[in-house]
């Protein structure tokens, strides 16, 4: 289960620092800021802005043009499930009904216990074994919703 | 005597189990007493057989598959270790026919080698193509491609060379090479298969370009989708750095190439080179209006020459065996060879790498056996989202840019998706609508408010809502949006809707009340 630390305006500074470096740093600084705290808050917003030289408008645009980036946290899990083509000529859209019905959350919803957040996602590269998706890092193909269940029970 | 297993970490492999299969034959074999070693290649690509293991044996490897985790100690108990018989046992997989009438040469090592073994890379013909770019003009090298009639994998079908020869004559203090990893389309996998089977392939693809354009720094931008493919070749470019293949000195020639690896979030409008080139500098990937082209004025203001993954990785092949030997494959305006993935509802999907001019049916029947539903195929979308789908009679085309275009559709980046006749049509292409709204850059507006109001007005048809007015709406908002959008986004998403509308008609004409029950 992917760990996440609290928000620290100094370790988020460090992260930021580290990254500096690169060219058109913003999207590993928003990469790294979310995958240590499982988001990027609002507050970090401001510091990746100054160690750029850009305004709080560019990146807050930047934190909100990508589908990837969390703004409030996610649920411990994530769970996408793709929704292109592909699986659908394997009924990835009745699959995707019957799980988001038994987790009770509509598309982005988060479980009322924290556990899990699904997110539609256009193509996970699968496509010869649909329906498919990714829960956290691990990707799962030629999904039902057993499958789906078992896969949400083993990462607990 | 230690023996030696294949077992694919390609994630379309792994999806299927593969880690725990290899897990198993590790643990089997120690509580055997039996000396293993487990080598984690790519895919061969033979989908349906995944996870596919192979053994080395005096006869050459033999495969079986698809192997579960729980048929590791009844396959080790028949002698998997020695080739020994089996029902999952399928032979040498090359002398199979799926791979036997391949030609593979942008895929030739894929499955085959360790992906991060440098030494397996070169036994199997690797860096003789680096070796010789170095030792030729930059002139010679693009002329070499020019010759090949390589044309720009990524969709566009733009010629690679002329591309490669801009970016030479252009005139900078520095210039970037920068390679579109970013492969949002349904039915798709062929950059993933490369760059988690044969990294190195595309890191001297790569370098290639940099040497002959004069770029010193290479950048992959490549899709969050693929954490896989993102560990492995990350790991893959350190591995060519230690080694001298990448750094200050390509392999001791004194000229420096080094690459990066950057990582999207989740955009399609990524796979747009110009919108690419704006997230890697850090901001919304909003496309940039063309012209000035990227390789005059592209990354940092700087000539850049950007190019997909499979053009890049069909470099190497193309420097080692020259440019006439490559422009010998295919048809028409259309050479070499192209990996076609085989997606959806097929029984043997997977990655088929041929020359142009292969049929769609050819594809279908012969190497994807019908349906994997058994029903009839109804429809084929042909080069991912922005490509049109084709009806069961229109399958003689032949995969060709040219031919697909003369068919309003687009050959885009090989991707073929097979729908059985369980398909809504109307479905579909409100779907194609609902996707461009959920990917548009938002920079121009028939892509941005076009998707939305198509989607609305499919909707309504669906519905039966002054059904005949709003089929006009929506051919209407297809030619506006084909006609005045400033990408592809937006100026191809008109494609699968219109097609959908020619060869599907029926399905836009279901009595209201049935459409609304479904």
């Amino acid at each position: 289960m992917p760990y996440h630390e609290p928000f620290d305006l100094g370790r988020a500074r460090e992260i930021i620092a580290d990254l500096a470096h690169l060219e058109g740093a913003t999207l590993p600084m928003l990469h790294a800021l979310q995958r240590a705290f499982g988001h990027v808050p609002d507050a970090a917003v401001p510091l990746v802005a100054e160690a750029l030289n850009m305004s709080r408008a560019e990146v807050h645009g930047c934190l909100t043009f990508y589908h990837d980036f969390h703004r409030q946290p996610a649920g411990r899990h994530v769970l996408k499930l793709c929704r292109a083509e592909a699986c659908q000529s394997v009924g990835a859209d009745r699959l995707h009904a019957q799980v988001l019905a038994e987790l009770g959350v509509d598309w982005h919803g988060t479980t009322t216990d924290g556990r899990v957040t699904a997110e539609p996602v256009f193509c996970l590269g699968l496509c010869a074994c649909g329906p498919a998706a990714l829960l956290d890092d691990a990707p799962l193909a030629r999904l039902d919703a057993d499958a789906v269940r078992a896969a949400l029970a083993e990462a607990a | 005597m230690t023996t030696t297993l294949f077992v694919p970490r390609d994630m379309m492999a792994v999806a299927l189990g593969a880690d725990r299969v290899a897990a198993a034959l590790a643990e089997g074999a120690r509580r055997r007493g039996v000396d293993v070693r487990i080598v984690r290649t790519g895919s061969r690509g033979l989908q349906w057989l995944e996870p596919l293991v192979e053994v080395a044996t005096p006869q050459g490897r033999i495969g079986y598959g698809p192997v579960r985790p729980a048929d590791v100690g009844v396959l080790l108990d028949a002698g998997l270790l020695h080739g020994g018989a089996h029902t999952l046992r399928i032979g040498r997989p090359e002398d199979m026919p799926y791979l036997a009438r391949q030609t593979r040469l942008t895929f030739a090592r894929c499955g085959i080698t360790d992906p991060l073994s440098l030494d397996d890379y070169r036994a199997h013909g690797g860096l003789v193509g680096l070796e010789r770019a170095l030792a030729m003009a930059p002139e010679a090298v693009v002329a070499c491609i020019k010759l090949s009639g390589l044309r720009g994998r990524g969709g566009a079908g733009f010629p690679t060379g002329i591309k490669w020869a801009t970016v030479l004559t252009a005139q900078a203090d520095r210039k970037y090479v920068v390679c579109n990893a970013d492969e949002g389309d349904s039915g798709t996998f062929a950059e993933r298969r490369l760059m988690e089977g044969d990294p190195f392939c595309l890191i001297e693809g790569m370098a290639i370009g940099g040497i002959a354009v004069g770029a010193s720094k290479g950048f992959v931008y490549l899709r969050s989708e693929y954490p896989i493919a993102a560990e492995i070749f990350g790991r893959a470019i350190e591995v060519a750095r230690e080694a001298g293949v990448l750094g200050v000195s390509v392999l001791g020639s004194g000229r420096a190439f080094d690459i990066e690896l950057r990582i999207g979030a989740g955009a399609y409008i990524c796979g747009e080179e110009t919108s690419m080139l704006e997230s890697l500098e850090g901001r919304r990937a909003i496309v940039r209006a063309k012209p000035p082209i990227p390789a005059l004025h592209g990354l940092f203001g700087k000539p850049t020459l950007v190019n997909n993954v499979m053009s890049f990785a069909a470099v190497p092949w193309i420097l080692t065996h020259g440019g006439q030997a490559y422009a010998d494959f295919g048809m028409g305006r259309s050479r070499g060879t192209l990996p076609i993935q085989l997606a959806g509802n097929v029984a043997r999907g997977g990655l088929i790498e041929v020359a142009f001019g292969i049929t769609l049916r050819e594809v279908i029947d012969d190497f994807g056996g019908g349906t994997l539903s058994g029903r009839k195929v109804r429809a084929v979308q042909v080069g991912g989202p922005l490509g049109a789908y084709f009806p069961a009679h229109m399958l003689d085309l032949p995969v060709d840019y040219e031919a697909l275009a003369a068919a309003q559709g687009l050959l885009g980046h090989g991707g073929i998706v097979v729908f059985d006749d369980s398909v809504d049509m109307a479905r579909q292409a409100r779907f194609a609508f609902e996707f461009c709204a959920i990917e548009s850059c938002g920079k121009c507006t028939p892509c941005r408010i076009g998707a939305t109001r198509g989607m609305e007005t499919v909707d309504k048809i669906i519905v039966g809502n002054q059904r005949a007015r709003n089929l006009e709406i929506a051919q209407d908002l297809c030619e506006l949006m084909t006609d005045g959008s400033l990408c592809a986004m937006g100026g191809l998403t008109p494609l699968p809707v219109q097609s959908a509308l020619r060869h599907f008609a029926e399905d836009f004409e279901r009595p209201p009340l049935l459409a609304a029950a479904e």
